[in-house]
């Protein structure tokens, strides 16, 4: 029986009402601004940014007030808002390489030039709870050090220039495949699988990385490079004709390094799997690395054939050398 | 100056450099510091909007293993700005974010800056850019305090 179909006007406006008023909370308690989000909650911002897919920081600080939090709803939000804008076009591809590093780990080469640079991280901070924080203690300033702008190459060129690592090769002739444009259709070339890992989830990214080093898979990779900071954005409009900078934008990029023993065609070699993330993003950065580097077709140095197959054969990830390695660089 | 800071390729053309230079000084800069740089040229000759100021979208790319073949990374919010100045003369804007106040500012500098305001142009932006790279220097070395410096362990018995 079909009934009911008018009725609930009142009770969803009011649902509305009262959700706005839970958001604002007591009024007892200030109100919280998009500014207080973006520069204190900012790997939250940064996190709905990066899967709402759309770089706008004050946006998305605005989506996760609207949210009262929830990450995911926010990402929603962000991504409702980008579909109400016109494309002018495409960017020129990023050069990380001349990024303004705020922080740059590699696990696979201690003393790289450049060095290794800890910035903002909250590693070694023993996860203790802070009670100061609660006390609203003003933090005293950061040591400073002169600095001379070191170059700071990545570290898969290092090992590019010593033939350590498997090559990218530049093809600018190729066209980009665009998973807002066009529908996904699997098997997905590696542009097309770069950009929906980019903007994935990033606990589900996370649970297929580790799947593929401890579940379904047993690859043993390293971190070759994982870095931060700003770069500058670019874009060729028509009426212009030369690359007008938009802006930096803060990106995270990991490089991770994976064994390969060699082929009948490739020498032995380090292959790599690769992640870029909007904002300071380095859990989702590693975990896009890991399933890129899984996701490789068995056809190329990516992966060396599985030694058996795995258990469970309808989990799509490629597995790689089932032995632990024995060395790192 | 962040431009080259950040690594972007300037041209190689010096005029069409500088003219991406003064761009990235009015990407960086606060609406503010715009208002009160255009403020600072005196008299300038009235600005209509060659096409409307709006907000869209820009899809960055990046390119795999860093080196590779380009990708799609995300989308960006850029606010385009088109002016033509009373004398003929056209400037444009294309800047991140939704901000049209600023990029409209920013696209009637470039206006003014490719023709006898340039020096006066680049005189007021001069304390934007002191400013932005003031700002980017200082994090510099926050972050180069917090870089790693190895030194080697002596053992005891050697």
């Amino acid at each position: 029986m079909y009934v009911a179909v008018k009725g609930g006007e009142e009770a969803i406006d009011n649902a509305h009402g009262l959700l706005a008023h839970e958001r604002r909370g007591p009024v007892s308690v200030p109100d919280l601004s998009p500014d207080q989000i973006e520069n204190q909650l900012a790997l939250a911002v940064d996190r709905v940014m990066a899967e709402g897919s759309l770089y706008d920081p004050a946006l998305a600080a605005l989506a996760i007030k609207q949210s009262r939090g929830d990450l995911i709803e926010a990402i929603f939000l962000v991504r409702a808002f980008r579909t109400t804008l016109p494309r002018f076009g495409n960017g020129e591809p990023v050069d990380t390489s001349a990024m303004a590093i705020e922080r740059r780990i590699s696990a696979t080469f201690k003393d790289l030039p450049g060095g290794q640079v800890l910035g903002p991280t909250f590693d070694y901070t023993h996860r203790l709870i802070d009670f100061m924080l609660a006390a609203g203690v003003t933090p005293p300033a950061p040591a400073e050090v002169e600095t001379d702008f070191e170059a700071t190459p990545r570290v898969t060129d290092l090992l590019d220039g010593q033939g350590l690592i498997e090559q990218e090769l530049p093809d600018d002739t190729a066209e980009v495949g665009d998973l807002t444009r066009a529908p996904l259709d699997f098997p997905a070339d590696r542009d097309l699988r770069l950009q929906a890992l980019a903007r994935g989830d990033e606990g589900f990214l996370l649970a297929l990385g580790y799947s593929t080093q401890r579940g379904y898979g047993r690859t043993h990779p390293f971190v070759g490079e994982i870095r931060f900071g700003e770069v500058m954005a670019e874009f060729v409009p028509e009426e212009l004709g030369f690359a007008v900078p938009l802006g930096p934008v803060t990106l995270t990029e990991c490089q991770m390094v994976n064994q390969f023993h060699g082929s009948a065609e490739l020498p032995p070699q380090f292959t790599r799997g690769y992640g870029l993330v909007f904002g300071q993003s380095e859990r989702k950065a590693m975990a896009m690395s890991l399933v890129d580097r899984a996701l490789a077709p068995a056809s190329s140095a990516r992966t060396s054939p599985p030694r058996r197959r795995t258990r469970n054969s309808c989990c799509r990830i490629a597995t790689t050398s089932r032995r632990p390695a024995s060395s790192s660089i | 100056m962040r431009h080259e800071a950040n690594g972007a390729k300037p041209a190689t053309d010096p005029d069409i450099a500088a003219r991406q230079a003064v761009m990235a000084t009015c990407t960086g800069a606060t609406t503010a510091e715009l208002e009160q740089a255009l403020q600072g040229l005196g008299d300038i000759p009235a600005a209509s909007d060659l096409r409307g100021t709006e907000n869209g979208l820009v899809m960055l790319r990046g390119r795999m293993g860093g080196d590779g073949r380009a990708f799609n990374l995300g989308e960006a919010t850029v606010t385009r700005a088109a002016v033509r100045l009373d004398d003929g003369r056209t400037g444009f804007a294309y800047q991140l974010g939704r901000d049209t106040a600023k990029a409209r500012i920013a696209a009637i500098l470039d206006a003014l800056w490719q023709g006898p305001e340039r020096a006066a142009v680049e005189a007021v932006l001069t304390p934007i850019r002191d400013r932005i790279a003031g700002e980017a220097a200082a994090k510099a070395r926050r972050v180069a305090a917090t870089r790693v410096n190895f030194f080697t362990m002596v053992r005891g018995e050697d």
